[in-house]
């Protein structure tokens, strides 16, 4: 069984969280969020042009190449990872530039090496699948899609086509760490996405409290939390693991025990 | 206008593909959030280039507003001076708002309003393209919003305020290095929260597909102008074809309708700033294939895959990527890329307005300044066609400064 397999088999919905490598105490922020209950970790892989991004992980983004981040400072931190948290689902997320620099073999293999489970490229739709599809599959590596507002059910098969590890819905047509969608959209739009795929399906963009959190975990197999994570370690720098690991349980409490509360 | 790719099997004008690939340039690489919609104006423009009536209100107003045809006119002294090839500058310049972008302005705002679309954005970075998108949502009446970076707006406050009195709203862009680049992604992330009623006029052929396809097509213009206007002039096609590329579609503009002409040499222009050892923006010299702002093709960036600032003194030629169709024609070898510097810009600027009493954009002086270079070792019967795609009032502060002269 993968390990998103062994994740999301589990009663309840998992808490995926999002960083930016080498924004702030990487290493001690990603056991920190291990350590407050998140399932799934998806760890940034910073780039100059983050289009898809609102400000506070442009900003990380920035902060991050700022220190001199490399690529190989990314997998160095996977591997890492992986090696303290052999059972916890690492996802890689960027751009696909430095995805494809070096092309989409070397990347997968990488990826395989350093134990990442899935990726997710912001700016390679199914579309443009040859780019990195078929390596990371060949790789044993889930390409991790994403489906948006926009994302029309003639469309949708597309988009699941090659897909693995689960859907990410991106509830809102916008960017990273902006307004947060209604929730009967995300209801509807859930309902649609599990009547198209056995993938599990998890929400992001705009989620920042618990409260919103539970409110997706009740129709979605998981939420993505993102930019405010960033926020902490921005205010906390590198003394933010603390904190992190605080707010990753609140925030991994009110998701984890959402459907018991709607049951 | 939509030139005609009915042509031969081996033709070098029926790119791109399908899926919008010039050989390994271009695509669509862009979030999801924007697939269905840049799928829907692909559909939208296939069916306005079958629309007679489309194509109509295009070429009128080419015509009445923008003052097409431009001229083709044979720059003697410049000629005489450089004592080689017959020079001849294609007269973008003279275009309404100075430059060859409002062609392009014109009919993606004519695809807006096919479209239903109600508001109107756009990246800038000197404020050409800023100043010809508001242009055309002045004549349209729909409302428009402008992203640029807040260096570029600093520098060009005379843009902005024309911006501002055309009735568009300038937004000042801070992230990143607060230039053209960042402009365009804060285009975009404003395009993905506003796909509903929103039409992103992109400035030139880069960008996801139908983008670089269909800029070509509204740029061509030049070309088939300038095609007809030699051949009554000279009775030939000419031998030679230079103009400036930064994103490149006024060069483009130029080339594409004779591109399949095998006699014609293609020279674009890029710019190689303080020199390609140092800071510039030749993206095909010095730079390598990669992925951004909707396309593949060769940027400026590092190992990683990171992009890195381009420099120009031309702030219109400022940018680290090249439209995929220039990126092709380079691999392939039907067009050649040759660097020019400031300094070397700078000066034929200078020869060009002293010489032909035309003050050129500086990016236009790039083009020049090739022309200067490569003229003199063509014999006299040689014909060259240099496009002169803008007006160089826009320069005047920055050559001052350049020169030392306090205005």
């Amino acid at each position: 069984m993968t390990r998103f397999a062994a994740t999301f088999a589990k009663p309840r919905p998992a808490l995926v969280a999002f960083i930016t490598g080498g924004d702030g105490d990487t290493a001690a922020n990603l056991d920190a969020l291990v350590a407050g209950g998140a399932d799934v970790i998806e760890l940034g892989m910073p780039f100059t042009d983050p289009m898809a991004d609102g400000p506070a992980i442009q900003q990380a983004n920035l902060r991050s190449l700022a220190k001199g981040t490399t690529t190989a400072d990314i997998f160095g931190q996977a591997a890492a990872f992986r090696q303290r948290h052999p059972d916890t689902p690492l996802v890689l997320m960027g751009y696909a530039n430095p995805m494809t620099i070096r092309g989409g073999d070397w990347f997968a293999a990488e990826c395989a090496r350093a134990g990442v489970d899935g990726v997710i490229c912001v700016d390679v739709p199914a579309e443009e699948d040859p780019e990195l599809g078929p390596a990371l599959r060949a790789a044993g590596i889930d390409l991790i899609r994403l489906a948006t507002p926009t994302t029309d059910t003639v469309r949708l098969p597309a988009v699941l086509d090659g897909a693995g590890g689960f859907l990410y819905y991106v509830s809102v047509a916008g960017i990273t760490g902006q307004q947060q969608a209604a929730q009967a959209s995300i209801d509807e739009a859930v309902a649609r996405l599990k009547a198209a795929t056995d993938l599990p399906v998890a929400v992001g963009f705009g989620v920042r409290t618990p409260d919103q959190a539970a409110q997706i975990a009740r129709v979605a197999d998981g939420v993505v939390v993102g930019s405010a994570f960033i926020d902490i370690i921005a205010e906390h720098g590198d003394a933010a693991a603390p904190h992190v690991e605080a707010f990753t349980r609140t925030l991994a409490d009110a998701i984890h025990s959402a459907k018991e509360i709607a049951a | 206008m939509m030139t005609d790719t009915s042509t031969l099997p081996n033709s070098l004008r029926t790119q791109p593909d399908a899926r919008g690939h010039f050989g390994d340039f271009g695509g669509r690489y862009v979030a999801e959030t924007l697939m269905p919609l840049i799928l829907d104006l692909e559909r939208e423009y296939r069916a306005a280039q079958k629309d007679n009536e489309f194509r109509a209100e295009f070429d009128r107003l080419l015509k009445h507003y923008v003052g097409r045809p431009s001229p083709l006119w044979l720059a003697e002294r410049l000629t005489e001076e450089l004592g080689g090839a017959k020079i001849y500058l294609k007269r973008e310049d003279l275009n309404h708002t100075g430059a060859h972008k409002i062609n392009n302005c014109i009919g993606q705002i004519l695809l807006a309003r096919r479209m239903g679309k109600t508001r109107i954005i756009a990246e800038t970075g000197a404020g050409q393209h800023g100043v010809a998108t508001a242009t055309v949502a002045a004549l349209f009446g729909l409302p428009c919003t402008i992203f640029m970076g807040a260096v570029d707006v600093a520098r060009q406050q005379p843009n902005v305020f024309r911006m501002k009195l055309l009735g568009a709203e300038v937004v000042a862009v801070e992230s990143g290095a607060k230039t053209l680049k960042d402009a365009m992604n804060e285009a975009l992330r404003h395009w993905v929260a506003n796909v509903h009623d929103t039409f992103y006029i992109i400035g030139t052929v880069a960008g996801p597909h139908p983008y670089p396809e269909l800029v070509r097509d509204f740029q061509s213009v030049i070309g088939t102008e300038a095609r007809a206007q030699i051949l009554e002039a000279e009775g030939r096609l000419p031998d030679m074809l230079i103009a400036p590329v930064g994103g490149g579609s006024n060069a483009i503009g130029l080339f594409h309708p004779f591109l399949d002409d095998a006699e014609v040499e293609i020279v674009g222009v890029e710019a190689a700033g303080e020199g390609l050892d140092g800071k510039h923006a030749a993206s095909l010299a010095g730079g390598k294939p990669g992925i951004l702002h909707g396309n593949k093709t060769y940027l400026l960036q590092d190992e990683d895959g990171q992009i890195t600032e381009a420099h120009s003194i031309s702030a219109g030629l400022d940018y680290p990527g090249i439209g995929p169709e220039h990126s092709w024609l380079h691999d392939i070898g039907r067009v050649r890329y040759e660097p020019v510097t400031d300094a070397e810009a700078l000066a034929s600027f200078q020869k060009l307005t002293k010489l032909e009493g035309i003050i050129p954009a500086l990016e236009s002086a790039h083009a020049i300044a090739a022309a200067e270079r490569i003229a003199p070792t063509l014999g006299r019967d040689k014909i060259i066609i240099v496009n002169c795609s803008g007006r160089g009032d826009k320069d005047i502060a920055t050559v001052a400064d350049a020169l030392g002269v306090k205005l």
